[in-house]
């Protein structure tokens, strides 16, 4: 996803004042309809397969719903949230979820600066460093996925057999936890390179070099000018990394089905729909999920200052 | 080469050491022949193309990968000539409500998938879009909008005015400009989000493994993700390694020709802002 370019998307326009209003002339009017309609199909599209839905998760929620017996259907208020909220299980999960979010993120952040300034600055091999940097963005997460189990996998696995023996890491809940959280930044250092790199090359050269002839170390240049710089892509990156991780799915489905507690909030929600067949709890959990993600997501924006989706362009 | 170099030199190395371990790992395991399998090695001391032909015999892959090509080629087509519509009027028109709907659609790409799974896989077992091709392209349209209209709009905002004014004066109308000056023009833009778009229903599982039920629609991650347990292959781990090379295959491809247009398309609306 291109996030990086969020509330930046073409607002080259300034809104009419009043007095303009009022004299719409023929051509505007025009221009606001052929607007509208070219817009049209990617509204209905998004309001009906995200909109529509979320309200009937809603209304889900607040029923009695096993798809055994769907004709014994009844409402039954906030009892799932009660029944969710006061089981260790969705705790659990949530503290799984918690953990490799932060712990991915972090780790990422890291890498993938390392990975933005080579990409930047590397005087050797550039076409070869951009290819292999970007391409796990592209590999399908569950290929790459089944790649770590095989590594882990005693007996078969190159990476396992390198520990002593007699140990397998994915049936061990924190070792598990861990190679989920290697998958996962493998997986998507890539994205979080790219806002970074975003943010990288709206720093001004002249700024780096004077700095450098007034003495400054390459550490100083880089906390010192880059990151004040970058902050702004240092933040959406974040926000966006973040809001992901937590929907953490199909990395925890192929390395360990979500097994010895290392299931994330979403692979909950997905066994409860699947594999319990109940469908109020599982869409309780599911929008409880969605209340998470809007929490992370308004600490970010007011708490933070991160650019809020829509809101007017920035200038860096 | 100078000690500069060579510290450059070792930073690159260990990124694209680091990158390509496990894609190297699942080729090497694709290539393994069967009895030498579960050995643990490295490079495979055997090489055979025995766990490829076992996967292309019978229809337990290749239904599924003909399912994927279909679905997200028609996804992608539906969604880039859908989102060009949107992110021409948001980066060229003014009208009212389009902040609106630049942030709406942001949303919508930071909805946790799962939320959405029980209402849908309810709604198109009443529409009967469960476990059909159309059920799992319009979640896929749905998701790969925003994604489609910020690059777009992005791309859209460099193509310069002043051709759209001389169309204009011309006597060309705005469908006119649209579709023989301004489409043209902006077909690398198209190109990019085409592929990353692409890249983004080639890779979907969630919705994969809740919205379809049989080979009739199931694509081949979602495949791959049953393998284990219900695999009619005899070896589940070479036939899942090539089934996970094959799939790669046209990803790889994609970002090697295209890499400087994905990295352009990623920051670009980023970099203008």
């Amino acid at each position: 996803m291109t996030r990086a370019q969020l509330g930046q998307a073409g607002l080259s326009h300034t809104e009419p004042t009043r007095v303009e209003r009022r004299r719409l002339s023929a051509a505007t009017r025009a221009e606001r309809r052929f607007g509208w309609a070219l817009c049209a199909p990617a509204v209905i599209v998004m309001a009906a397969v995200a909109f529509y839905p979320i309200g009937y998760a809603l209304y889900l929620s607040l029923q009695r719903y096993d798809l055994r017996f769907p004709q014994l259907s009844h409402f039954v208020g906030l009892a799932n949230y009660d029944a969710v909220l006061s089981s260790g299980i969705w705790w659990h999960a949530f503290v799984v979820t918690a953990v490799i979010m932060v712990v991915s993120v972090t780790i990422e952040f890291v890498l993938g600066m390392t990975f933005a300034l080579l990409l930047n600055y590397t005087p050797l091999w550039r076409g070869l460093v951009r290819t292999s940097i970007l391409l796990p963005y592209g590999i399908v997460t569950v290929a790459a996925a089944y790649s770590w189990q095989f590594a882990w996998t005693p007996g078969t696995g190159y990476l396992a057999n390198q520990l002593p023996a007699g140990s397998a890491p994915l049936t061990s809940q924190w070792q598990a936890v861990g190679i989920i959280i290697l998958a996962e930044i493998w997986k998507t250092t890539p994205f979080m390179t790219l806002l970074l790199l975003a943010g990288l090359t709206l720093v001004p050269g002249e700024l780096l070099r004077a700095a450098k002839v007034d003495g400054a170390t390459g550490w100083q240049r880089f906390t010192q000018i880059m990151l004040p710089l970058m902050k702004p892509a240092i933040l959406v990156a974040l926000l966006f990394r973040m809001l992901d991780a937590f929907r953490i799915f199909d990395n925890i489905f192929i390395l360990t089905k979500g097994n010895n507690g290392t299931g994330s909030v979403s692979i909950l929600g997905y066994d409860n729909l699947f594999t319990a067949l109940n469908l109020g709890i599982g869409s309780a959990i599911s929008v409880l999920i969605l209340i998470a993600v809007a929490i992370i997501a308004v600490i970010f924006i007011v708490g933070f200052g991160a650019a809020a989706p829509g809101a007017a362009p920035e200038r860096h | 080469m100078t000690w500069r170099q060579t510290r450059w030199g070792a930073a690159n190395l260990i990124t694209v050491a680091w990158t390509l371990f496990p894609i190297w790992w699942l080729v090497a395991l694709a290539f393994k022949d069967p009895a030498t399998l579960a050995d643990g090695s490295f490079w495979p001391r055997q090489w055979s193309w025995a766990n490829f032909s076992g996967i292309f015999r019978g229809s337990a892959f290749v239904r599924p990968l003909i399912n994927s090509i279909g679905i997200g080629l028609i996804a992608t087509v539906i969604s880039v000539v859908v989102a060009t519509m949107a992110a021409y009027a948001i980066a060229r028109l003014n009208f009212p409500g389009k902040r609106v709907l630049v942030g709406v659609s942001l949303l919508i790409a930071m909805f946790p998938q799962i939320s959405l799974v029980s209402p849908l896989f309810n709604i198109e077992r009443a529409l009967g879009l469960f476990n059909t091709w159309p059920g799992l392209i319009i979640p896929y349209l749905a998701f790969s909008l925003p994604l489609a209209i910020y690059t777009l709009s992005a791309f859209f905002r460099e193509v310069p005015w002043d051709l759209e004014k001389a169309a204009k004066v011309d006597g060309a109308s705005q469908r006119q400009i649209l579709t023989h000056v301004i489409a043209p023009l902006a077909l690398p833009g198209i190109a990019t989000t085409a592929i990353l778009v692409f890249m983004f229903c080639w890779n979907e599982f969630l919705f994969a493994i809740s919205l379809t039920s049989t080979d009739a629609s199931m694509t081949a991650p979602a495949a791959m993700g049953f393998f284990t347990g219900v695999s009619q292959f005899t070896f589940p781990i070479g036939s899942i390694a090539a089934a996970a090379v094959v799939i790669t295959i046209p990803i790889v491809i994609l970002v090697m020709i295209f890499q400087r247009r994905i990295v352009a398309g990623l920051t670009s609306g980023a970099v203008k802002g």
